[in-house]
């Protein structure tokens, strides 16, 4: 409940993204802590491409450049994207999967806020589609990893793909918990003897399940911050809790704990900063329900039945076109009138 | 000779079926992984156009208005299959490549829309020079589409080539990219032609764009035009 007087708070799109970059520092500051600084070289260079690419852009498009730069959502989408992506993954992995999200996602379908998908979810999509070998070479944990790069060395892998001596990539990449159990799965292995290999941690991945905490509580805040509502985000929990659970009950050795799915992969990212972008998203409160719960059950598919190891990204766009139709159906009516006139 | 010209001229730019009227994009879309593959369906429309559009204008005065459509069809169906048949006994390797898709040139509608659109109320010569170059304008961008996406994808140019012309023709494929390049997969895949097409449309409608911008400013271009 509010009292007068109601004035609004001037709220730009610059301080929302601002406040989204910032909900994400903690969970990118446990990342370097858990796995090495090497994230931090991708994020940059994504994040310098998506600038360059968005002023290249909107310059094309004869509209002023620095607006556009400074409302911060080619930066936000930028950070997405390098935090979908494996942090020790070539350069050329980054540069071109910005290039998909900033200017095909994205400017090609009208600029910000006339995109039909989202951006970052696209650029990941192309790059897993047409580089499997590259997308699932991630940094091991630096607890299990047999040697640990520094900054210098990270970029310098990054860029030339050159390792110092004495070092292997296997002793700085490991598979994924979803990637471990996908394979040990198909090797007859039952889920409680594949939960005690070391990747897996105590709910999630050894040490990713951190950094997934603190995507949870980054994304807490953007609640609280009123920056997103918290429909889509439970909506999209409880779908893929739900629909894992299931499955978990009927055969616990071949289906791991929901819990387990909750922890892994892209969903906090996903469910708290992915999902609620509002451009690409369902917009009504009935529609976000639908639009979040569609997300889950379709992310849990794809994991358990679809050849990908994570589904995030492709349930994002599979219910990303079916928006305006979630739209159109969910419309609240307005006050005074009856039953389907609404429009009118 | 204008009237010629003109046929020419909207086939293979003003009227393009394949960047302006988008028909017969189901093989324009499906088919267009590499231009050899691009260009023998190309031709095999080619040819189908240019004969079912002679034919069709050699009976049209005999085909009663209700049934046309069946009839047309009958016609176009007869002229496939002869082409199938020729490319099975002669180009056997392609054939198997192209597959379902040469039978498929019954159903594409640019096929269709010209016997329709044009045989059947113009003489024999300009339907036949109107098959053919909307066929060939199809070609164009098919092959156009082929190699964006074969030189994306893979690396290399008219790869396959030995599927036509026996093994000796392998020697003729070209390595575009430096021979680590391992493809962007993507390219290959459908969505990859959809991206194609519509960089390839764009294309199309900027040059139109800036030729009309040229016309309506032809010493300095300077506020906004709505064209």
């Amino acid at each position: 409940m509010q009292t007068s007087p109601y004035i609004a708070e001037q709220t730009s799109v610059s301080i929302i993204m601002l406040k989204v970059l910032a909900a994400l520092v903690p969970a990118i500051a446990a990342y370097v802590w858990l796995f090495g600084p090497a994230i931090l070289v991708t994020l940059t260079l994504a994040s310098i491409t998506a600038l360059a690419l968005e002023a290249a852009a909107v310059r094309l498009r004869g509209w002023p450049i620095k607006p556009f730069l400074l409302d911060g959502s080619a930066l936000v989408t930028a950070w997405l994207l390098a935090l979908s992506l494996p942090p020790i993954a070539p350069w050329w992995l980054i540069v071109l999967g910005t290039f998909f999200a900033i200017i095909v996602a994205k400017h090609l379908y009208g600029g910000l806020g006339n995109n039909l998908f989202n951006p970052a979810m696209v650029g990941y999509a192309v790059l897993i589609i047409s580089f499997p070998v590259q997308m699932t070479q991630w940094s091991a944990p630096l607890s299990l990893a047999g040697a640990h790069l520094d900054l210098w060395q990270a970029a310098q892998y990054i860029f030339t793909h050159t390792l110092p001596d004495g070092i292997s990539l296997d002793a700085i990449s490991s598979a994924t918990p979803l990637d471990t159990l996908r394979t040990q799965l198909q090797l007859e292995h039952t889920v409680r003897e594949i939960t005690q290999l070391p990747i897996f941690g105590s709910i999630g991945g050894s040490g990713s399940e951190i950094v997934v905490l603190l995507f949870l509580l980054g994304g807490i805040y953007l609640w609280l911050a009123r920056i997103i509502t918290w429909h889509i985000p439970v909506a999209f929990m409880a779908g893929l809790w739900l629909t894992g659970g299931l499955f978990h009950i009927t055969d616990p050795d071949r289906y791991i704990s929901p819990w387990f799915h909750l922890a892994t992969g892209g969903v906090m990212l996903g469910a708290f900063f992915i999902a609620t972008d509002p451009v690409t998203g369902a917009t009504t409160p009935r529609g976000k329900l639908i639009f979040g719960a569609g997300i889950g059950v379709l992310t849990y598919l794809i994991r358990t039945v679809g050849g990908y190891p994570d589904g995030v990204a492709f349930a994002v766009l599979l219910m990303n076109i079916a928006v305006p139709l979630i739209d159109a159906y969910t419309q609240p009516k307005v006050y005074g009138h009856k039953k389907k006139d609404a429009e009118t | 000779m204008s009237q010629y010209r003109d046929i020419l001229y909207n086939g293979l730019w003003k009227q393009n079926p394949g960047v302006v009227q988008l028909l017969g994009l189901c093989p324009l879309l499906g088919i267009s992984n590499s231009v050899v593959n691009a260009v023998g369906l190309g031709l095999a429309t080619t040819l189908v156009m240019t004969f079912s559009n002679g034919a069709i204008s050699a009976i049209r005065n005999l085909v009663s208005h209700e049934i046309r459509i069946p009839v047309f069809i009958l016609v176009i169906a007869a002229l496939v299959t002869v082409i199938d048949m020729a490319m099975n006994a002669f180009v056997h390797p392609l054939y198997l490549v192209l597959g379902i898709f040469v039978p498929l040139i019954v159903t594409n509608c640019i096929v269709l829309a010209r016997t329709d659109a044009f045989a059947a109320k113009n003489p024999l010569l300009p339907s036949m020079l109107d098959g053919f170059a909307m066929g060939i304008g199809l070609t164009l961008v098919i092959t156009a589409l082929g190699a964006l996406r074969e030189v994306v994808g893979k690396g290399t140019l008219f790869s396959g080539l030995d599927l036509a012309f026996g093994p000796a023709a392998q020697a003729f494929v070209i390595h575009v990219t430096p021979t680590d390049y391992k493809g962007f997969l993507l390219a290959i895949l459908p969505p990859g032609a959809f991206f194609g097409l519509g960089l390839l449309i764009a294309l199309r409608n900027w040059w139109d764009l800036r030729a009309q911008r040229a016309a309506a400013h032809p010493v300095t271009i300077t506020a906004p035009h709505s064209a």
